[in-house]
């Protein structure tokens, strides 16, 4: 019953670890950075609706060129 | 309006997404070890999956508070979303093998033909490998349909979206059966990961209070900014050599993949 139970905790956290941060962590932590900057700019709208999207495409680009095939 | 249109268009993509991959497990298992265990396993999975949507969907709609939920939910959708789209990029610019269904196919039915011949009837193997490919596969889809319904409050809309999703790749599937590799995945990939990107960035920027120029509309904004952000870094990563590699292998365009 214990080792049944372990064995679902155990494959429950590793399907959240794969989704969450699995073999992209900067993603994780980018997205993080990114949900603090939305909240950090709250009161100053027209720089919340411009950073935003901004440091999405920057994260984007980041992580990409860290995926590219490498020799 | 515009946005619930948009909901149920990447709950929709998305669920096809990830149903072609599971109806490859499930085509596999039929094929090896009979058809009732593999519709039987199938379904048992669509049932636990539904059953999710119901038990946390429901209490995550009326409990936490909607500021809350749209700035987490929508950090979850933005790590999926960039995912998919960082993942369709290098696919489409040749830095990433695209995914082969056929390849996938062939080594399942190759794994499960052993040990095939004079199975009873009710056939375990077969009925644990195809429920496992459907909820496997469905959790990502619980996920977008739980973060998008819940943060819209359109939990009702998504779940349709989802199940349209699920019997039309499941009707196109029992009619072509073993040609899925001729799925666009990879474009219906990125246009998924544009979209759960998207509704990301707006979910993440409303729950911080941010007011949205055009309101709902600002989504379709953002939707053409990441499909011409996805084209251009498509382009640039079709140029850019790994390191000491002489010249790069001419990749497929995304518009001559999108018609394989």
């Amino acid at each position: 019953m214990i080792g049944t139970l372990g064995r679902a905790a155990t494959a429950f956290g590793r399907f959240w670890w794969d989704f969450l941060i699995g073999d992209t962590p900067e993603v994780f932590v980018g997205t993080l950075a990114l949900v603090g900057l939305a909240l950090g700019l709250r009161h100053d709208h027209v720089a919340d609706v411009v950073l935003v999207p901004v440091a999405t495409v920057l994260l984007l680009a980041l992580s990409t060129y860290r995926g590219r095939k490498r020799r | 309006m515009t946005s619930a249109v948009l909901l149920a268009l990447a709950v929709f993509a998305a669920s096809a997404v990830e149903m072609v991959e599971a109806l490859t497990i499930v085509l596999a298992a039929g094929v090896t070890r009979g058809w009732r265990s593999a519709l039987e396993g199938t379904a048992l999975a669509l049932v636990v999956l539904a059953v999710l949507v119901g038990v946390v969907g429901v209490p995550l709609v009326h409990l936490v508070p909607i500021a809350v939920l749209r700035v987490v939910i929508g950090a979850l959708l933005l790590v999926l979303g960039l995912s998919w789209l960082r993942k369709a990029i290098l696919r489409a610019s040749g830095h990433k093998a695209l995914h082969d269904e056929d390849a996938i196919y062939q080594r399942t039915v190759g794994e499960l033909a052993e040990g095939a011949a004079g199975r009873p009837k009710r056939d375990p193997v077969g009925f644990v490998v195809a429920f496992k490919g459907v909820f496997l596969e469905g959790m990502e889809v619980v996920l977008i349909v739980l973060s998008l319904g819940a943060s819209d409050h359109r939990l009702g809309l998504a779940a349709l979206a989802a199940l349209a999703a699920v019997v039309v790749v499941g009707g196109i599937g029992a009619l072509v059966a073993r040609q899925l590799s001729e799925v666009p995945e990879n474009a219906m990939k990125l246009v998924v990961g544009v979209m759960l990107t998207s509704f990301g960035v707006f979910w993440v920027g409303e729950g911080a209070g941010v007011n949205w120029p055009g309101k709902d509309l600002a989504i379709l904004v953002l939707v053409a900014m990441f499909v011409s952000i996805a084209g251009i870094f498509t382009a640039l990563m079709r140029r850019v050599a790994a390191p000491g590699e002489p010249d790069r292998v001419a990749a497929p365009a995304l518009s001559e993949e999108a018609g394989r």
